[in-house]
């Protein structure tokens, strides 16, 4: 369309008659140093009139410090540069801030757990258990051995489980009843308390082994019934993203599906496979609320989970915390410590994950 | 190698959707046969159906026959695994698989089948089936890197070694040209050219130069509503269907007049 027909023929309503250097004209800009100056004097001016009044917070200045930014700042910037730039300013602001919020408790965890933990992050803590350790000295081997060994008895069970459960909905069971009934009981699975699932193994094992029975094993399943679910789900979401081109192009290899499922689907699909299995290990291995049922606590090692009580590192902090010995203190220390060694954990599962990810996923070029 | 195909009154359903209807068609050996037709005629389904391809959509079934040189594709003792071994596939878009080199991607076939090989026996297939490909002298330095690495145009005709490779009697390619641009289309059809020599080879393609310029014979599908069954409507040498077809809808259909 040329420019006389736009003219003759004004169908939008587009002020045809404003020359188009105009129409596409910035309206104005605040300085770059405008949102900074803006935050600091509302920083100013909060904590000033907080000053005078007496009332000084830090929690009270920082919200209100952000509130009359974001006011101020949408004002200013409405006035110069238009409606559009200061609404853009205001929802970045309130995106900013929930972020920060969300920051603020654990950042405040990680420090509190690493400022109180490391007095006794030492070698002994990790070589000696607390078999007739009263008071000072003692350490949490017996129980990270523990927390290993369940995590890694309940991961054995719920990887083989979990994987084929999700091969069977995504390859075989696609639209059968038995498949969604089974992804609907996952869904439910996944929002199990896991006290249940700790009630649920005691009395799975006190069936067998009569009541007040505590063993490793029955922590391990009670771990498999939380983190089956999260296997499920997340090497269903996995083997779902492989293209089914992929099948198709094995199929017509002459390939039978079970060949083509363990030599084309799974190596595509590794990768997101193994990290969400790392992070469904990071997910159960914090656990304290079923071990604490199933599992009890020892002062000493066993590395058996068939024969009697295992310490767990959640548990092993629970106890230490909430029913120390005399004197409080380096019970108190123990239980930061066990607290900051299964952080570590975690982190590095996660980190673990991540090095999976990268080293599995298939390459280009 | 390069056998017959003969469909006999074949009809294909999704669940109780009759897709394709009564199709009757006689595939020489070592010929090129290309299936044109409006989209959703059902020329892919019915390609598909030659290698039980289709089965692998739920719901899927043909009554009637597709015979292989006599033999009754949907017997009672045929494995559709089998069959696919015999009858390869080319797809619209180009699929090596990710996660192995050119050169075992090349071997897909045997490998996922857990053929046991020499190494002398498998560096000659490879060469080969790229050779055959007309893919050897652009990946020869390359052989161990990934397949995805290639353009459209190799992946494709990679595709193409991968499906020769286990050396089957015919060829299905399901619009093996759509994704790529002119030059690896020509690339394509000249080696489609060659490989007739060997297999029999039938092609669904939407482009009617494409048919003209591969194909001995050509196949015309239609459908006369959505809802309705794709039926065959001629199938001719691919001279006769472009210039005297018998059929009117053919004539409009080659002459774009519709579709």
């Amino acid at each position: 369309m040329s420019i006389e027909t736009d003219k003759t023929t004004p169908q939008h309503d587009v002020d045809v008659a404003t020359p188009l250097e105009s129409r596409i004209a910035r309206k104005g800009q605040l300085p770059r140093w405008g949102t900074a100056a803006a935050l600091a004097g509302a920083a100013v001016i909060i904590g000033g009139a907080l000053a005078a009044t007496g009332a000084f917070s830090i929690g009270l200045f920082v919200f209100l410090t952000v509130v009359l930014f974001a006011v101020g700042l949408y004002a200013i910037s409405r006035a110069v540069e238009g409606g559009r730039k200061a609404a853009d300013r205001v929802v970045t602001i309130v995106v900013t801030s929930a972020f920060l919020l969300a920051l603020i408790p654990l950042i405040s965890v990680v420090w509190t757990v690493l400022s109180n933990g490391v007095a006794r992050f030492d070698a002994e803590f990790f070589s000696s258990s607390m078999r007739g350790v009263v008071g000072e000295g003692g350490g949490g081997y017996h129980a990270i051995m523990g927390t290993l060994i369940i995590t890694a008895l309940a991961a054995a069970m719920s990887i083989p489980v979990g994987l084929l459960t999700a091969v069977y909905l995504v390859e075989y069971g696609v639209g059968t009843r038995l498949a969604r009934s089974i992804t609907f009981f996952v869904d439910v699975m996944t929002g199990i308390p896991s006290i249940v699932a700790g009630l649920f193994a005691y009395a799975l094992f006190a069936l067998f082994a009569g009541p007040g029975v505590r063993l490793g094993f029955a922590g391990a399943v009670a771990l498999s019934v939380l983190m089956i679910p999260v296997v499920v789900r997340a090497t269903e979401e996995m083997l779902k993203i492989v293209p089914n081109e992929l099948r198709e192009a094995a199929f017509a290899l002459g390939v039978p599906k079970w060949r083509t499922i363990l030599k084309v689907v799974i190596p595509t699909s590794i990768a997101g496979i193994a990290s969400g299995i790392t992070l469904a290990i990071a997910r159960v291995i914090g656990e304290t609320a079923p071990l604490l049922i199933a599992v009890g606590i020892t002062t000493g090692l066993n590395f058996n989970p068939f024969d009697g009580r295992q310490a767990t590192l959640p548990v092993f902090a629970y106890y230490s915390y909430a029913a120390p010995g005399v004197p409080r203190d380096p019970y108190v220390d123990r239980a930061w410590t066990a607290a900051l060694v299964l952080i570590v954990i975690v982190m590095v599962l996660n980190l673990a994950a991540r090095l999976i990810a990268r080293l599995f996923a298939p390459k280009n070029r | 190698m390069g056998k017959a195909i003969e469909a006999i009154d074949l009809d294909i359903y999704y669940g109780s959707f009759l897709a394709v209807q009564g199709v009757n068609m006689t595939i020489r050996p070592k010929t090129v046969t290309a299936l044109i037709g409006p989209s959703g005629c059902g020329k892919s389904t019915y390609l598909r159906s030659i290698n039980r391809m289709h089965e692998v959509i739920p719901g899927a079934r043909v009554e009637g026959s597709i015979e292989l040189d006599g033999t009754d594709l949907y017997g009672a003792g045929v494995d559709p695994v089998g069959v696919r071994r015999q009858i390869g596939m080319v797809f619209q878009r180009p699929n090596p698989f990710p996660t192995m080199s050119i050169y075992d991607n090349v071997i897909a076939g045997q490998r996922l089948n857990n053929k046991r090989m020499r190494k002398d026996a498998t560096d000659d297939l490879v060469e080969r089936s790229l050779r055959g490909a007309n893919l050897w002298n652009e990946v020869k330095d390359r052989l161990e890197k990934p397949g995805s690495g290639l353009s459209g145009g190799q992946q494709q005709r990679l595709c193409i070694a991968r499906a020769i490779a286990v050396q089957p009697d015919v060829l299905l390619m399901d619009e093996p040209c759509s994704a790529l641009d002119p030059i690896s289309t020509l690339a394509i059809e000249d080696l489609i050219n060659e490989l007739k020599m060997d297999y029999t080879i039938v092609i669904v393609t939407h482009n009617m130069q494409q048919a003209a310029r591969v194909s001995d014979y050509t196949g015309f599908f239609n459908i006369e509503g959505t809802g309705k069954p794709g039926k065959l409507v001629e199938m001719d040498e691919t001279k006769k269907i472009f210039s005297q077809p018998t059929q009117k809808a053919t004539e409009d259909y080659v002459s774009g007049r519709f579709g």
